[in-house]
């Protein structure tokens, strides 16, 4: 081979990795990115039981409800409007009532959202910054929720 | 007074930084060996400052000296001596000390022990360093001084976050920071190298040792982190895909792109277009994650539109310094004459294949991390990028690359035998065809891709041993002389197998974790048991207990196998009242590579209480892997090191003269 001709192999298997990456980018971000809602958005998009998306907010003070075999639910509120969130598990340890959690999983056709995964994210002066813009949106911002240098090494805490 | 001597220290460094960016460069430009030689004195001058400022801030730490306003907010009396110290870097102003302490110890490094190196290129190097180094020490003093004082002292401190005080990750953030911040000396090679517009096979020899050193720090660094997420939030998981995670990924993944890359350098005089690149990437996305964690920016928009300066002044220290190393590169990189031809297939082929793989994974997960920062600042649209998007992107380009691993160090620099290479695989081959045929044979109907991922990783472990195998001859020849070739064969070649070792044994961690692990969530009250595979746990008693600043609900488990007892495992969950939070201990059970894992949930009113166990199949190679990587990489430079010892050819007239004229 000439040097051009290795050039050229060597640029065109590099150019094709890249197209590949691209393209699965694409495909991807079209297929397994999720949405965040508030419980208003919620109400008002209309949104059809079984897509996945992600809700947050504030849950409800005494809302809580512990059933069998690790059940629980909850009503998570944005202050205007407010979703049943149900799910079998664990809760995080930075759970509580009155303090921000993000659900990921979709609504059924009830109107209740099964949860698979809950995040409160690391301290308990942080509110996830999702459900402090929709708190924010709907005027239940309250200043003090999020402590400006919060610092964890890592992210989310399930 | 202590706080006031760091204060004072740290600004003395910032000055000593001054005359180390400005001095040395100017004596480079002029040939002047004296104005050079402040670059070394300044820079060791300068970590003895920043190492007091370190000191100082530690004493008031250790303490407990709550009128200073960082231990105040992150510290408490009550707390065990160790967690008093990782407190100092357990928050944003300590953390960003400890990366400016890590960058000068860096500095002095190289001005210690690069008595090797041209005179110039030092003093470029050194040059270079004191500019990051001058843009951090500001951005701490002007937006993070940690020395702050409060004119009336409290009585006590606000505790550090609970789930931090954890040995695990007492460690993390300075191996981390080792690691990333280790990087800055590549960058400060790179450009050095661009504003002297030359660079040769010399050059790599020294920058590889320095890359390699960073990226041991950041594998263990990074390894450690998964580790302490394992089994501190209690749910198993040990890789989340979350931006701070990514964040000290993607330097990893530049740097091992970056680490073969300069092998082909010093080796064939080839690819120093891409060596430079790639040097500056790695050091920028080291900057872009220091950006993403410190700014603010992911834990709360708002957070940083409240408090913009620190986000606005990192924004500004990454487009300065990345912009710039770019644009510099643009404009020199074409002086830079491409040396070593070699042919598609070949060890250089190789390397470049593994490199443009690693590139564009990292790109993936590049787009993945700050895709969704992008469309909330532009559309205002929040989404979530989560594991399936990272799955399906990074998983697919990392295949190629395992493939290729075994392969790359059978093939002959310049003009390789692919038939050749492949045929000496035929056993490391069989060997994944068989784990694969077993694997499918003994669990019908499980994961589809589970088996291949098994059988690759195999691949890789059994590929990287054929190359030992095959040069050592161990099979072929009488066992002395294949003994007496082992011992002969650099450790650099011992280092990059075991490297390649542990890297088929993470994978193999990782498909078995990920597809053959079993779960077991249940309520139970005591004397109840839960079976998870072979094991049955039986809750024998619960008990609350006191430490030196929580209590805990403990639960202690009876481990059976096939009736017999084989251990207890006592879980708890911790409240610490200082700060209202909880926090899970999760109890590990080692069962050869594998785990039992279990976490407590909440404790009902009828005396229930949830539990959460796992079985991981080999879920310990997850992480032994990098440790073995690590070690490679160690190995590795225990061998350069000697190398680099003896640099006199580099240094003759025909190296230091622009080689490629």
């Amino acid at each position: 081979m000439t040097r051009r001709q290795r050039r050229l192999t060597l640029i065109g298997s590099a150019l094709a990795a890249v197209a590949l990456a691209v393209a699965l980018v694409l495909f991807s971000l079209k297929d397994s990115i999720v949405f965040f809602n508030s419980p208003t958005d919620l109400v008002e998009k209309h949104i059809a039981p079984g897509q996945r998306m992600r809700v947050g907010g504030l849950v409800e003070e005494g809302s809580l409800w512990r059933g069998e075999n690790l059940t629980v639910r909850f009503a998570l509120t944005d202050g205007s409007h407010e979703v049943t969130v149900s799910y079998r598990g664990q809760l995080p340890d930075l759970f509580r009532e009155g303090q921000g959690v993000v659900a990921e999983g979709a609504l059924d056709s009830y109107g209740t959202f099964q949860a698979d995964t809950i995040l409160a994210k690391h301290d308990e002066r942080y509110m996830p910054k999702e459900v402090a813009d929709a708190l924010k949106k709907h005027s239940h911002w309250q200043g003090e929720m999020v402590k400006t240098n919060t610092t964890a090494p890592r992210g989310a805490v399930q | 007074m202590i706080a006031e001597l760091g204060h004072y220290a740290l600004m003395l460094g910032l000055g000593l930084a001054l005359v180390q960016a400005s001095v040395p460069m100017l004596g480079a430009r002029r040939n002047d060996p004296v104005l050079m030689d402040v670059g070394s004195s300044t820079a060791l001058a300068q970590f003895a400052f920043v190492a007091t400022a370190f000191a100082a801030l530690t004493v008031s730490y250790v303490r407990s000296d709550f009128s200073v306003l960082n231990v105040f907010e992150n510290s408490h009396s009550d707390r065990p001596l160790i967690y008093k110290i990782t407190g100092v870097w357990g928050n944003h102003e300590g953390s960003m000390l400890l990366w400016v302490f890590i960058l000068a110890l860096f500095g002095a490094l190289v001005a210690a022990f690069g008595r090797n190196l041209p005179e110039r290129l030092k003093a470029r190097v050194l040059g270079v360093q004191a500019w990051i180094a001058v843009a951090f020490e500001l951005f701490i003093l002007l937006t993070s001084n940690p020395f702050l004082r409060i004119p009336d002292a409290p009585v006590e401190g606000r505790d550090l976050n609970p789930i931090l005080q954890d040995p695990g990750l007492a460690i993390h953030p300075p191996l981390l920071y080792l690691g990333y911040v280790g990087l800055s000396i590549s960058f400060s090679f790179a450009i050095a190298a661009l504003i002297e517009g030359r660079i040769d096979a010399a050059w790599a020899r020294w920058v590889r040792p320095w890359t390699l050193l960073a990226w041991m720090f950041l594998t263990l660094g990074i390894a450690m982190g998964s580790y302490w997420a394992y089994y501190t939030l209690g749910w198993g998981g040990w890789w989340f895909w979350d931006p701070v995670e990514n964040a000290s990924f993607m330097p990893w993944l530049t740097a091992t792109a970056l680490l073969h890359s300069a092998l082909v350098m010093e080796k064939r005089d080839a690819l120093k277009v891409w060596t430079i690149l790639l040097a500056i990437l790695a050091f920028s996305l080291s900057l872009i994650g220091t950006f993403l964690v410190r700014s603010g920016v992911l834990t709360s928009v708002h957070a940083f539109a409240n408090d913009p300066r620190r986000g606005v002044f990192i924004l500004a220290i990454l487009v300065v310094f990345i912009g710039g190393a770019l644009v510099l590169f643009a404009l020199r990189a074409p002086v830079l004459k491409q040396g070593g031809l070699f042919a598609p297939i070949s060890r250089e082929g190789a390397l470049v294949l593994n490199n443009v793989f690693l590139v564009c994974a990292c790109g993936t997960v590049f787009v993945g991390t700050l895709y969704p920062l992008a469309l909330e600042a532009i559309t205002g649209e929040k989404i979530s990028v989560g594991a399936p998007f990272f799955n399906s992107t990074f998983g697919p380009l990392f295949v190629p690359i395992l493939i290729a691993v075994p392969f790359g160090p059978l093939l002959a620099w310049k003009r390789g035998d692919l038939l050749g290479a492949a045929q000496r695989l035929t056993a490391a081959t069989g060997i994944a065809a068989i784990t694969i045929a077993v694997a499918i044979a003994v669990s019908p109907g499980g994961p589809v891709l589970a088996p291949f991922g098994i059988g690759l990783a195999l691949f890789v472990t059994a590929g990287a041993l054929t190359e030992i195998v095959e040069r050592t001859g161990v099979l072929k020849l009488p066992l002395s002389t294949a003994f007496a070739r082992a011992t002969g064969l650099p450790r650099s070649t011992w280092g990059g197998m075991l490297a390649h070792i542990g890297l088929g044994l993470a994978v193999l961690g990782i498909i078995g974790e990920t597809q053959w692990s079993a779960e077991a969530l249940r309520e139970i009250k005591p004397r109840q048991f839960v079976s998870i595979r072979d094991y049955e746990l039986t809750l024998e008693s619960m008990a609350t207990r006191s430490g030196p600043n929580y209590r805990e609900l403990a639960a202690r488990f009876a481990v059976h196998r096939n009736g017999a007892l084989i251990g207890f495992m006592e879980p708890a969950k911790r409240e610490f009242p200082s700060r209202e939070t909880a926090t899970t201990q999760t109890a590990l059970m080692r069962r050869g590579l594998s785990q039992i894992y279990v976490s407590l949930g909440e404790l009902k009113p009828d005396g229930s209480v949830g539990v959460r166990i796992y079985y991981k199949p080999l879920v310990l190679l997850i992480w032994l892997g990098p440790v073995a990587m690590a070690l490679g990489g160690a190995l590795s430079l225990s061998d350069r090191r000697l190398r680099v010892g003896v640099p006199k050819p580099a240094r003759s007239k025909s190296a230091l003269a622009p080689a490629e004229y």
